[in-house]
């Protein structure tokens, strides 16, 4: 029983030891190691094939430089203030067949973490209806949750909460 | 003892052998408030040369007994018998103790030890049951809750479940491990670390794989684990988000919560990420499944109704469309979980504020808060239906809490450092 033992000791802690597999994730760009930002925008290498559109995502005086809506709490409308900013998205994602976005929805940590994955969900989701409204293909914009997970600011109170419940846009290969 | 009983307790070695690891940093404390007003009163004599050993059988023992908040332990001091013939039964009616449990330790060969118990009855003055086990001595805890059981068993009735192991996220820094412990928290090891976040880890009925949600490719997707080899497949890695795992009765299904046809709906996906077939279909939101134990229902929180509460859906029917609000009371009512009977649930009720543990009774409906802390998450009923593992916040930190069925007792088990979350109470071994 003894030499049993020890031979399983080996062999599970070898096993311990042994690197978990990347898994395939479907539509999504490949590369990203596990220690990339989740709320920044880098979404996989900027390689050399980068299209030009980047460099008028990225220009600080047009508003599609700014990538997130705010909203109240336990809401999931977008706000009028954040109307011209979504459109805007919804016009380029329009105007650029190959660009494609994904839409991340936030909330602030109060109750449970999966209810919260799903208002998450719901404040992405009324951003990508809002963008395939004006003109965006469907098959350009993934709306995803990241729930209470990913919080912006940290901490308790209404000016923490309210940069939390939010939705990021990302563009894919940016 | 029999060569049945070194086969079971050996598989059982075997299962645990992954708990030792040299990630167990993690050490849980427990604190206990409160307890039951009618305690059984034990006496535990410390074994025969058990001080001889690194670990202290007896107070493992103790400790497991005492978390129940069922038994209330009456010192030995003086007194140590450690065989039937030296048991002076009037000195423990003297002492109100109502059972007593004695035992030595013998070393076998090598690092081996034989660990000799007896519970004896005091007012019938006669032996209950006893047990001889042998273990390396790397596996003295183990074979301490194996004795917790075996006493708990023969007092109360019921299953013991101080062999099985528990979940849950531990974050510290921007580090997040999904562990698996004793169910004393005691040889935490993990299972995977990862910069990104890991929630709602769920076992699979045989103990022997992990679902979960992990953030790690910029979106939630679920995973299976197996612990033994570490091996771990993505189950659900549908356009959208997908989430909040729950094993059917026999291993072979996940239900799961994805959104890629619009909302966060409920789905039933193999255990191998084969065969999506979608169960509830409704224009809000339907999330965190449970099974119950016979497979035939789903509990889950939907907002259809206007708020978030528990509703109960049959596997069968393809719609949920005449799913039964189960839920009335207050305004958010989320994180159903079934009780190994069937016929109760926990989740977190909001009130004023807080959110709490509760206990709904299926049949009459009838609703215990059970806590009354202010952030409690995650509810998770013990595999014996007796006690309801949680997570909650002491000074801005995450840790884990433990309560009985009827509020009685409350434990909390604590790290040093980080932000405990997320905890999923394991199946019985399946030795037992």
């Amino acid at each position: 029983m003894r030499k049993l033992l020890g031979i399983s000791l080996i062999v599970l802690l070898s096993a311990c030891a042994s690197q978990t597999t990347q898994p395939e994730v479907d539509d999504l760009t490949a590369g990203s190691g596990a220690g990339a930002g989740l709320g920044g925008s880098d979404l996989g290498g900027a390689g050399s094939g980068r299209p030009g559109y980047f460099s008028q995502l990225n220009d600080p005086n047009s508003i599609l430089s700014q990538r997130s809506v705010y909203y109240d709490y336990d809401s999931y409308s977008v706000k009028g203030e954040y109307r011209e900013l979504v459109l805007s998205h919804a016009r380029f994602l329009r105007d650029n067949a190959s660009a494609s976005i994904i839409l991340q929805g936030n909330t602030d940590d109060r109750g449970s973490r999966e209810y919260n994955l799903a208002l998450g969900q719901r404040r992405a989701d009324s951003v990508k209806n809002m963008m395939t409204l004006a003109g965006a293909r469907d098959a350009q914009i993934e709306s995803v949750s990241l729930g209470e997970e990913k919080p912006r600011a940290m901490g308790q109170g209404e000016s923490v909460w309210s940069q939390n419940r939010r939705t990021d846009i990302l563009y894919r290969g940016e | 003892m029999s060569i049945n009983w070194f086969q079971s307790i050996r598989a059982a070695w075997i299962l645990l052998l992954c708990l030792i690891s040299a990630h167990s940093h993690a050490q849980l404390n427990i604190e206990i408030f409160g307890g039951g007003a009618s305690r059984i009163p034990v006496a535990i004599v410390p074994f025969a040369d058990e001080n001889k050993l690194q670990q202290s059988i007896t107070r493992v023992i103790g400790d497991d007994l005492q978390r129940t908040g069922l038994f209330r332990l009456i010192d030995p001091a003086g007194l140590s018998p450690h065989a039937p013939v030296e048991v002076v039964y009037a000195d423990w009616v003297n002492r109100g103790a109502n059972a007593l449990v004695i035992g030595r330790v013998t070393a076998v060969s090598g690092d081996q030890v034989e660990i000799q118990f007896r519970l004896m009855d005091v007012a019938k003055k006669s032996q209950l049951t006893g047990l001889a086990i042998t273990v390396p001595t790397s596996q003295l805890r183990a074979a301490a809750h194996r004795i917790a059981d075996v006493i708990y068993e023969a007092l109360t009735g019921d299953v013991g479940v101080f062999s099985t192991r528990i979940a849950y996220v531990l974050k510290r820094g921007n580090k997040y491990a999904l562990q698996v412990a004793d169910a004393d928290g005691y040889n935490a090891q993990s299972i995977i670390e990862y910069t990104e976040p890991i929630i709602s880890p769920a076992w699979s009925p045989d103990g022997k794989h992990l679902a979960y949600v992990s953030f790690e490719n910029k979106k939630p997707i679920v995973y299976v684990q197996t612990l033994a080899t570490r091996e771990r497949r993505a189950v659900a890695s549908f356009k959208g988000s997908n989430s909040a795992p729950s094993w059917s009765p026999d291993g072979k299904r996940l239900a799961v919560v994805l959104t890629g046809q619009g909302g966060s709906q409920i789905f039933l996906v193999n255990a191998d990420g084969s065969g999506l077939q979608r169960l509830s279909r409704s224009s809000g939101i339907d999330t965190e499944p449970s099974f119950s134990p016979d497979g035939r229902y789903i509990l889950f929180t939907s907002d259809r109704g206007g708020s978030p509460q528990v509703y109960r859906m049959a596997v069968g029917s393809s719609e949920s469309g005449n799913a039964e609000r189960l839920t009335f009371e207050g305004s958010y009512n989320v994180s159903p979980d079934y009780s190994q009977d069937g016929k109760s649930f926990t989740f977190i009720h909001r009130n004023n504020g807080q959110f709490n543990v509760a206990v709904q009774d299926i049949g009459s409906r009838q609703v215990q808060i059970l806590t009354n802390s202010k952030f409690d998450e995650s509810p998770s009923f013990a595999p014996n239906g007796k006690m309801i593992l949680y997570a909650t916040e002491i000074n801005g930190h995450g840790i884990l809490s433990a309560v009985s069925r009827d509020g009685q007792t409350r434990q909390h088990l604590t790290v040093q450092t980080g932000d405990i979350r997320e905890p999923a109470w394991g199946p019985l071994p399946t030795w037992k």
